[in-house]
């Protein structure tokens, strides 16, 4: 295995900078770390080898040229198979998209290819991102490198599992209710839910439009500020798009100091149905940021506890709407039925064929808690929900300038062992799922191994919106003081994988 | 089609008051579309205007056009509206093919003006205020063309092509609060009250107003009720009419319909119902109920509009002059005598001559020009008159042509046609045809001499006072010179001549 595969972006970037390796080389060796591993962690859906080396090449070429680039530029990045692009299909994990080429990048892949940076291939998810394993991928589930009988959490597993075994320096992901963080929690890596708005979500396939939000993923904390900075920013073409810049976030990350930081800790959000492991890598956590100099408060969200009874109305209420698209008519699947083929029943065979049995799960739930009769038991309901989480999270940053929580209650669990009961899968998403509904940024990062499992444990930080900056902060200071006690980074404690083919 | 019992239209309004609601669909001639940046053009071939958000390709989001916005806030504040500070827009959710999200972005609960009023004059002379209760944005569907089967319709088709052209085009809907006290004038106050939202949005520039390509659309309510009885009859919906003749017609024609079936104790059916402008009847659409459930909920990829008091003020700044105060300023002004004003008013003439007025020509003359030959032209071309390829200016002309001699009626109406021809400027015509009047005396005392030569009696029959004598003379001089002497001199020159023996 190639040593550079291993390293942090920020360090690549530099060697890519002073010539001391090409873009084509550090595509390469991750192209051949894919050809060994990704038989078993199927982190990718595709991959074409020259489409990413020739963009590779191009960089090369250009910096030859003495060419003024970005500075991450040549740095391959994987991407999440929800983001349109032009060169690869795009499928979201749905049969309904098999082989759908669109005709246009999403904004991130435009900023992405505009910077330079080889795509390395697009990643697994959750059908429509609806999950939070992997396994309703509608082409086979990816594997947590740590354990490949476990999940690599999701939706975004795809882009967890690439990074932590070394497929891709850096990935992006999305987050509805946690599909960036739970899969970071449980592969040792980080990943960034940046604010509502942050990032442009055109191009990003819609799950529920109010709480998508794309982000980075990585192995450390300054390596996702490298990759917030590049993708975030206005895009005329999301009116949901913020306005204003959130600063620059590789600087926080660069300042390691939390000292005279109030951080709060989220009473509802620790405890009953936390894995013991999980709780005390917490504890201990709290304590190194006290130790740093920070204010530890206890802060108290009531209302969380209504949190994901609410996200399960609003997202599929929104996600029934934004996957009507899906008729057969102007792309993908078309599925002619059998006997007269009316319009109706070619849309009906069509999403009867194509969508999976979780999207249709949601699609009904929404459709319900939409109609006449139950809009305001459900829907209506949901959104008052909705807004006293986010007084419960004005409150609480009333008194704390970052609350921490761990990242999910446990540790990644077997392949197959939630996939029968939905209400155990959503659980995962807890603690994610309130900061999508107010639209505040969360980023997870490592918080050392479960006692009782040897599994990575996440911790998660959250901040009012439009102050990423702090969690870059306080992220990048807690890895610093782990990796000091540890010796390593955590991603270094992973196992080998086998190496095939 | 069955054919529908009537009523007498005397004796239903005599049994019955008749209650009308309308809805006027107006699209707006922005540049672009509504959420979009495709070309906002009639007549384009079919999907050239089209791009990933108006065919709702997966991931593409709206962006709101800040014109259409802006028209709609005008259109709102000429029907003297309140404007919303905060309007949001939704999404209504139903299945078709011409709809490419399969929701249709428009605006539920929170329409961008409510609360307006509209005073229509009738052609009768009588005056009625209408009560607005809202115009609101929302977005036109694209074009389904049904091939195969009889009827044009979905039923029965073999297949259908869809244009999305039209898909995204902004509309304001402009929906009325019921409209009673009209009794027997009901059809005519429908009629009008379109038309006087036409001069609005043609007045404000907004819209081609052109009711052939659907630039304003009317589905008229029509319900009855006993007299005396405040509960309000059920209503049905005539979809699309797509003139104002048709309107009238259509609204008389369910009046007597109604009254027929309400008189045998039939109910009425809630229902949408087609005009059919060649039969001269309605039938039945599809049943429309109350309940129609179409999961309006708020659209999570627009921010809410909300236009600035500044905004708002400098559009009310620029609102032309009401349509009913301008009528009375034009009337008085051009000197027409109330039978004369109110055919111009029918035909839809304002526009036309106050231009050419404003060109030059007397108010008269524009008159009789435009209702005159230029209404015989359109008609025997199965046009409206305002479709007629001519400016006002050039209508000017040809009336100062005429004015100055230089054209007898007969030659204008020669040059008119070439005018129509797009042979250019009257005056251009007249000096390249050759056509001027000849008023030189010479020439025509030679013709003169040359008729009289064969009719040498006529002197003496004028000397003697006969004068319809002289009326051979003057056709044979006329056929000499090919029409294009000046009659009224040739009878003065005879004359001369008669009177000097």
């Amino acid at each position: 295995m190639s040593e550079l595969i291993r390293k942090n972006a920020s360090e690549l970037v530099e060697l890519l900078k002073t010539g001391q390796v090409s873009s084509v080389e550090l595509t390469q060796v991750h192209l051949d770390r894919s050809a060994a591993v990704d038989q078993d962690v199927h982190s990718y859906l595709y991959q074409s080898p020259e489409t990413a080396l020739a963009a590779a090449a191009d960089i090369d070429r250009r910096r030859a040229a003495g060419e003024k680039l970005h500075d991450l530029a040549g740095l391959p990045i994987a991407v999440k198979d929800n983001l349109t692009t032009t060169d690869a299909p795009t499928t979201s994990g749905s049969k309904i998209l098999e082989g759908w080429i669109p005709p246009y990048d999403s904004t991130v892949v435009k900023r992405i290819r505009e910077a330079g940076l080889p795509i390395l291939g697009k990643t697994n998810l959750d059908e429509f991102a609806m999950g939070s394993s992997t396994e309703f991928s509608a082409f086979g589930p990816s594997r947590n490198p740590w354990d490949l009988t476990r999940i690599p959490g999701g939706s975004g597993g795809g882009s967890s599992s690439v990074v932590a075994s070394f497929q891709a320096p850096v990935a992006i992901g999305s987050d509805t209710g946690g599909s960036i963080r739970f899969p970071a929690s449980v592969t040792g890596t980080v990943g960034n839910k940046p604010t509502y708005g942050a990032v442009s979500r055109y191009g990003l396939i819609a799950l529920a439009s109010s709480l998508d939000q794309v982000g980075p993923v990585s192995r450390n904390v300054l390596d996702s500020a490298l990759i917030q900075d590049l993708i975030a920013g206005h895009d005329p073409h999301d009116s949901t798009s913020l306005p204003e810049s959130l600063g620059s976030m590789a600087d926080a990350a660069r300042k390691l100091d939390v000292k005279g930081m109030r951080i709060g800790v989220i009473k509802e959000l620790m405890g009953e149905g936390f894995q013991p492991g999980v709780m005390n890598r917490f504890k201990e956590s709290i304590a190194l940021l006290e130790q740093a100099g920070a204010e530890i408060v206890e802060v108290s969200c009531p209302n969380f506890e209504y949190a994901i009874a609410a996200y399960y109305l609003i997202l599929p209420a929104e996600a029934s709407s934004n996957l009507a698209k899906f008729d057969s008519v102007r792309f993908g699947l078309r599925v002619a039925p059998e006997g007269n083929p009316t319009i109706e029943r070619v849309m009906a065979a069509t999403r009867e064929a194509g969508f999976g049995p979780e999207v249709k799960r949601r699609i009904i739930l929404g459709t319900y808690a939409l109609s006449s009769g139950s809009y305001e038991h459900f829907y209506g309901a949901a959104l008052k929900v909705r807004t006293l989480i986010q007084r419960d999270f004005a409150a609480a940053f009333e008194k704390a300038d970052v609350l921490i929580s761990p990242t999910a209650p446990t540790t990644a669990f077997k392949i197959g062992e939630k996939l029968e009961d939905p209400l155990a899968m959503y659980l995962n998403d807890i603690a994610t799922i309130p900061a999508n509904l107010a639209g505040i940024p969360g980023m997870s990062i490592p918080n050392g191994l479960a006692d009782e499992d040897g599994l990575p444990v996440g911790l998660q930080l959250l901040a009012p919106a439009r102050a990423d900056a702090r969690l870059y902060q306080v992220g990048a200071a807690l890895e610093k003081m782990h990796e000091d006690i540890w010796g390593k980074r955590m991603i270094d404690f992973a196992p080998e994988l086998e190496v095939r083919g | 089609m069955a054919k529908d019992e009537l009523m007498n239209y005397e004796k239903a309004l005599e049994m019955f008051e008749v209650v009308i609601g309308l809805e006027v669909h107006v699209e707006l001639n922005t540049k672009t579309k509504m959420f979009c940046g495709c070309r906002n053009e009639f007549g384009d071939e079919p999907n050239t205007n089209v791009c990933p958000i108006c065919i709702a390709l997966p991931g593409a989001l709206p962006a709101v056009n800040r014109t259409a916005v802006e028209s709609s806030i005008s259109i709102g504040l000429a029907l003297g509206c309140e404007i919303a500070p905060n309007g949001r827009f939704a999404r209504k959710n139903y299945f078709y093919p011409d709809l490419a999200k399969n929701f249709q972005t428009s605006q539920y609960d929170e329409p961008i003006a409510f609360e307006g009023e509209l005073t229509v004059e009738l052609p009768s002379g009588s005056v009625h205020t209408v009560q607005i209760e809202r115009a609101h944005m929302e977005e036109d569907a694209g074009k389904l063309t049904h091939i195969g089967g009889s009827t044009g319709r979905i039923q029965g088709a073999e297949y259908s092509l869809v244009d999305y052209n039209r898909a995204g085009v902004p509309l304001v809907e402009i929906v009325t609060k019921p409209v009673y006290g009209a009794g027997a004038e009901a059809p005519e106050l429908a009629a009008a009250y379109v038309r006087s939202i036409r001069e609005i949005v043609k007045g404000l520039g907004v819209s081609d107003a052109k009711m052939e390509r659907g630039n304003v659309r009317c589905d008229a309510n029509v319900s009855l009720r006993p007299h005396g009885q405040e509960k309000l009859g059920t209503r049905t919906e005539t979809k699309n009419v797509n003139s104002l003749r048709s309107i009238e017609r259509a609204v008389r024609y369910e009046i007597q319909r109604q009254a027929a079936l309400l008189a045998k104790g039939t109910a009425i059916i809630q229902e949408t119902r087609h005009w059919h402008e060649d039969k001269g009847a309605t039938s039945a659409g599809r049943p429309k109920s109350d309940a129609d459930d179409y999961r309006y909920f708020p659209e999570p990829d627009l921010v809410p509009v909300q236009p600035s008091k500044e905004l708002i003020e400098s559009l009310r700044a620029k609102l032309p002059e009401k349509p009913a105060d301008r009528r009375k300023r034009v009337q008085a002004e051009w000197g027409f005598a109330d039978l004369e004003f109110r055919d111009v008013v029918n035909a839809d003439l304002l526009d036309q001559i106050e231009e050419t007025v404003r060109a030059g020509a007397k108010p008269q003359a524009a008159r009789k020009w435009w209702t005159g030959e230029l209404a015989r032209i359109a008609n025997s071309q199965d046009k409206d008159v305002t479709e007629l390829e001519i400016s006002g200016a050039y209508v000017a002309e040809l009336a100062q042509l005429v004015d100055a001699g230089k054209l007898n009626d007969r030659l204008a109406r020669e040059v008119l046609t070439y005018v129509l021809n797009g042979e250019g400027s009257p005056t251009k015509i007249v000096a390249a045809r050759g056509l001027e009047v000849v008023s030189d005396d010479g020439a025509l005392i030679a013709a003169i001499d040359a008729a009289l030569a064969k009719q040498p009696d006529v002197l003496d029959a004028i000397r003697e006072g006969r004068m319809q004598a002289a009326g051979a003379v003057i056709g044979a001089v006329m056929q000499a010179m090919k029409g294009s002497a000046d009659a009224g001199r040739v009878r003065e020159l005879l004359i001369e001549k008669a009177n000097a023996q």
